[in-house]
């Protein structure tokens, strides 16, 4: 589904940065890839290429065969395939928790009123929110706030979704939540790549565990081969520190 | 939020307070009592009756006969009366009021004899006719100038060159050079050319006001432009990426993202540039366009009363501009609470 060959991203403000040093992956479809690793590894970086918020000097991606990193591409059809959830939401303070999750659908996929505020009502309950849909994202908890985030992502029924550090920015009571509404969509077969601190995510819902570390994939596996048996001492030595 | 600022604010001493309230009013009270002290040691005689007039007044008409003719006859109209002439050109029928006339049938009118005098009905004094017309300009202006600014300030945090530089080039000549100046080249140079090509397709030249609302909306445009461009820099950039990420376009998330937002944070801003605007339009005097500061300097120039008439022009401008600033924190008012 998508085909990361080769890719290289240095970021020079503030200063030099390798983030991303030859890295190539291929996501199948269907597949809940768990990207963990310390911060500044490249982990973000990465996700954010696979739908052109970050370009690469080097290397291609194709999503579905389709080279995102052409200037041919037209990028927006693309997006529009892949939902992406924010560490900070990201919510438009403007408008109502409705009009959240029916604006892209209305922009892009040009649906009727009728239908697009159907879609999302059923989204929203499926995520927990459908009482709040005329409340404003201000008034709304971290944890609600993450899941109309997902909401306005699925309801574009998004072939993919990308997931950059979706709980990190929550009270601690507020992430079993979030993870509940990620391992839902998990266990439907979305295809999935996730950005996360949250091991016990990675071990219960993850096919497959990449870890990151100074812009390279280090190592990837099973959740299994991952936590119990990493080849790697920079591996080890991460799980040492944070298990 | 607002009450946390003024629980700060607010002293904590009733008594504090209340002083501090009289305090302004004393200020307030010395202010004015030595403006006036002021107006009384000057060598100059006020004459504040004269100020109606130029605001409202009767009109006098005066008919004077233009030829030698012969009055044919005098028949009444309604409460009036059409006084017929024959002259050598045919007939010419006068309505005026009774008792205005001083002639019998059978008269003859030579030219430069009065025919009627009477009181017509109230007209708009020259200030009252140049406060419509600042009024006019500066809300024409207005419009334009937003609709300027909105555009530049998209095109100005674009990344493509020719919309970013087009806009800093715009931006800094614009904010560089006096307005009087260029009000003179929209009018001499610009408006001396649109109207030649204008005038050799037959089409008719166009109004100085014109003009004057070209420079002025061209001028606060550049401004205005700034003025987005920081409102939508306020803005977190992950609403964009949200946005784009979703598939939006470039021009969908402007509009429906993010300009909605940065509307909040560029009104206050706003509102002090369309002041200046106001204000600004007094230049376009020199253009021959009779706004509310020609209009008050030509009275001056048949009053010879000149500290009313400023007076009463100043006074007006406050009118305009503090209308202006209610008006914008209504709307602040209004969006803070969404």
């Amino acid at each position: 589904m998508i085909d990361v060959k080769n890719i290289y991203k240095t970021f020079f403000v503030p200063h030099e940065v390798k983030a991303l040093v030859d890295v190539s992956n291929k996501i199948e479809a269907g597949e809940v890839v768990v990207v963990i690793g310390p911060s500044g590894s490249g982990k973000s970086t990465f996700l954010r290429c696979l739908n052109r918020l970050e370009t690469a000097e080097h290397g291609q991606i194709l999503v579905d065969g389709v080279d995102i990193f052409d200037p041919k591409t037209d990028i927006n059809k693309v997006r529009a395939e892949m939902g992406m959830v924010f560490q900070s939401f990201n919510l438009f303070p403007h408008l109502s928790i409705l009009g959240n999750v029916t604006i892209t659908q209305k922009l892009v996929r040009k649906r009727s009123k009728r239908d697009r505020e159907k879609k999302a009502m059923a989204i929203l309950e499926k995520v927990g929110i459908a009482d709040k849909a005329h409340a404003h994202p201000s008034n709304l908890s971290g944890g609600q706030q993450q899941r109309v985030a997902i909401a306005r992502a699925l309801a574009m029924d998004p072939k993919i979704m990308l997931f950059d550090e979706p709980t990190s920015a929550l009270d601690p009571e507020m992430i079993g939540e979030v993870l509940d509404v990620m391992k839902t969509l998990a266990r439907e077969g979305m295809t999935m790549v996730c950005v996360t601190h949250e091991m016990g995510f990675a071990k219960e819902v993850a096919d497959r565990v990449i870890f990151m570390d100074e812009g390279k994939i280090v190592e990837e596996g099973t959740p299994v081969h991952f936590f119990e048996n990493p080849d790697h001492d920079r591996t080890k030595l991460f799980l040492k520190q944070i298990l | 939020m607002n009450s946390k600022i003024s629980n700060i604010q607010r002293l904590s001493n009733p008594t504090a307070h209340s002083l501090s309230v009289a305090g302004f009013f004393a200020v307030m009270i010395l202010l004015i009592g030595s403006v006036y002290y002021a107006t009384i040691t000057v060598d100059y005689i006020w004459r504040w009756y004269k100020v109606p007039t130029y605001f409202m007044y009767k009109e006098t008409v005066i008919i004077y006969a233009d030829s030698n003719g012969e009055v044919k006859e005098i028949k009444p109209n309604g409460d009036k009366f059409d006084v017929i002439i024959t002259d050598d050109q045919g007939d010419i029928t006068y309505t005026v009021p009774k008792d205005s006339f001083d002639l019998d049938e059978g008269d003859f009118t030579s030219p430069g004899d009065l025919i009627a005098e009477y009181e017509g009905g109230w007209k708009p004094g020259m200030m009252t006719v140049g406060l419509w017309i600042t009024l006019k300009i500066s809300f024409i202006s207005t419009i334009l100038g937003i609709f300027i600014g909105i555009l530049g300030g998209v095109a100005r945090v674009s990344s493509t060159p020719v919309l970013k530089w087009t806009a800093i080039t715009y931006v800094e000549i614009i904010r560089g050079s006096p307005l009087l100046v260029q009000i003179m080249i929209a009018y001499f140079v610009l408006g001396t050319t649109i109207n030649k090509i204008l005038m050799m397709n037959g089409l008719p030249s166009l109004d100085p006001e014109w003009y004057g609302i070209a420079a002025l909306s061209v001028f606060t445009g550049a401004y205005v432009v700034e003025i987005v461009r920081a409102g939508i820099g306020a803005i977190h950039s992950g609403q964009v990426e949200a946005a784009r990420s979703g598939g939006m376009t470039y021009f969908q998330c402007m509009y429906y993202i993010i300009l909605p937002q940065a509307l909040k944070t560029i009104l206050p801003p706003l509102a002090g540039q369309f002041i200046n605007l106001i204000k600004d339009s007094s230049l376009l005097g020199m253009i021959s366009i009779r706004e509310l500061t020609k209009a008050t300097r030509e009275g001056i120039t048949t009053s010879l009363q000149a500290f009313e008439l400023w007076i009463m022009c100043a006074i007006l401008y406050l009118l305009m501009t503090f209308t202006l600033s209610m008006c914008i924190q209504y709307l602040e008012r209004r969006t803070a609470t969404k």
